[in-house]
């Protein structure tokens, strides 16, 4: 246990940085893929066959691609990227982009390939009746959405998005490779420095089964909250 | 874009995906095993084999797989008793430690499909084969797992994928697998979007392929 006492003798206090890095990488990667769901899910079920072919090879190509290799893409390409559209303004000096942001958005651009799929789903599977019905009554096209659809929608989208969560809150382990800091990264410092990878692997993995529980535990209740009356 | 590099790299790319076949075809056959075995522990009415099942899949789907290989290969070698038995020379090498990983978590998946496959088989076929007196054992062999297999075929797919995705942290202990390749040449050229292109259009083929493979056994086991 002493390996994992607060302060200069343990590992306690990295660790639990560490977790909440992941936490804030699982966040902002989840928020990143909403904004993508957000574009994309229309493009997927837009009538126009360009724009549906668009939505339908991103979602395609993300899910198909493993993880790390779109990881490996941002974490090589993606300085070279920015540095691309800077000269493209004049600066030529070299840009460094921090990991937590180059990780969040190549996870949040896979989660955000499933985000569009669950959406996407779940506008489908809301009863026909209820547009005609919100249409009938005279409602402006965008409070329609707001009012009828949407809430209609997140009550069926939950209980998917708690899946795409989970996908989320896993994969961040695998921006390690890059060097942030997260549980996996500390653990990986942590088993270097002492000898002892047994322990530390096997505390990440435990670290990882309580966020997922306690994750699970809280979109419970808001699945709860959004089937009322159902 | 380096067009040259692009096509230089295709032939080291594809011998870097038989790698990636063998790693997922050798996960995926001990993986049903241990799916099958877990499943049918599910299904029993004793509390702690039942409960130990469901701790098994939930451990495992509920933690990276990054952490299960690092568990595995970097862990397992710190405990001295093992490095003097027999399941050393397997534990040792990279190629089995990540075999052995992917089939416990592609086990502990294929655990909850292949569970609730079984769960959904309808009472009557079983009452059925009951009725015609044939006997618990061939009911399970010829009654219920090509139900069960039939059922769980499209999420069977799915995971079939999600495995081959998963091959890809193969990388991560030092195996040559397709990503492993692709990254050691992208990080010496430097030409990231020309290796991805080349890299996940085999991983998309791939994918196509199992997915298509699916679509027929699944047309093959339907009723009609």
């Amino acid at each position: 246990m002493d390996l994992l006492a607060f302060g200069k003798t343990g590992w306690g206090d990295e660790l639990f940085i560490a977790t909440l890095m992941t936490l804030a990488v699982s966040v902002t990667a989840m928020i990143v893929g909403f904004l993508f769901a957000l574009i994309f899910t229309p493009l997927k079920l837009s009538k126009n066959k360009f724009l549906n072919l668009i939505g339908n090879s991103y979602t395609t190509v993300i899910r198909g691609v493993p993880e790390l290799l779109v990881i490996y893409l941002f974490f090589f390409g993606g300085s070279g990227a920015i540095m691309f559209v800077a000269s493209m303004f004049g600066y030529t000096e070299y840009i460094e982009i921090n990991a937590f942001i180059t990780g969040s958005c190549a996870i949040g651009i896979i989660s955000g390939a499933y985000s569009t799929e669950v959406f996407r789903g779940a506008l489908q599977s809301v009863d026909k009746g209820q547009y005609e019905a919100s249409k009938v009554l005279g409602f402006k096209k965008n409070i329609q959405f707001i009012k009828v659809i949407m809430p209609q929608m997140l009550r069926l989208a939950i209980p998917n998005l708690s899946n795409v969560w989970q996908i989320t809150l896993k994969d961040t382990s695998l921006i390690s490779v890059t060097g942030l800091v997260e549980i996996m990264r500390q653990s990986y410092i942590a088993a270097g420095s002492t000898r002892d990878p047994l322990f530390f692997y096997s505390f990440a993995a435990v670290l990882y089964l309580m966020l997922t529980y306690l994750s699970m535990k809280l979109i419970n209740r808001l699945e709860l909250k959004y089937s009322r009356g159902f | 874009m380096d067009l040259e590099l692009m096509s230089s790299s295709i032939p080291k790319l594809l011998s870097a995906t038989v790698v990636t076949l063998k790693l997922l075809s050798l996960s995926l056959f001990f993986g049903i095993f241990i799916g099958l075995l877990f499943a049918i522990l599910r299904l029993k009415k004793n509390k702690i084999l039942n409960r130990f099942a469901y701790g098994y899949s939930y451990v495992f789907r509920g933690t990276p797989l990054l952490v299960q290989i690092f568990i595995i290969y970097f862990g397992l070698g710190q405990i001295e008793y093992l490095r003097s038995t027999v399941l050393w020379v397997v534990l040792k090498e990279p190629y089995w430690c990540a075999i052995i990983a992917f089939a416990l978590n592609t086990g502990a998946y294929t655990s909850e499909i292949l569970r609730s496959a079984f769960q959904t088989i309808k009472p009557g076929f079983i009452e059925a084969g009951k009725s015609l007196g044939i006997s618990n054992k061939i009911i399970f062999y010829k009654i219920q797992i090509p139900i069960a297999i039939k059922q769980s075929l499209p999420a069977y797919g799915n995971e079939i994928i999600l495995m081959m995705k998963g091959t890809s942290l193969a990388s991560t202990v030092t195996l040559m697998d397709l990503t492993g390749v692709a990254k050691y040449i992208i990080s010496t050229t430097f030409k990231p979007i020309e290796v991805f292109i080349v890299a996940g259009s085999i991983y998309l083929f791939m994918t196509f392929i199992i997915h298509n493979f699916i679509k027929y056994l699944e047309k093959k086991f339907s009723y009609q």
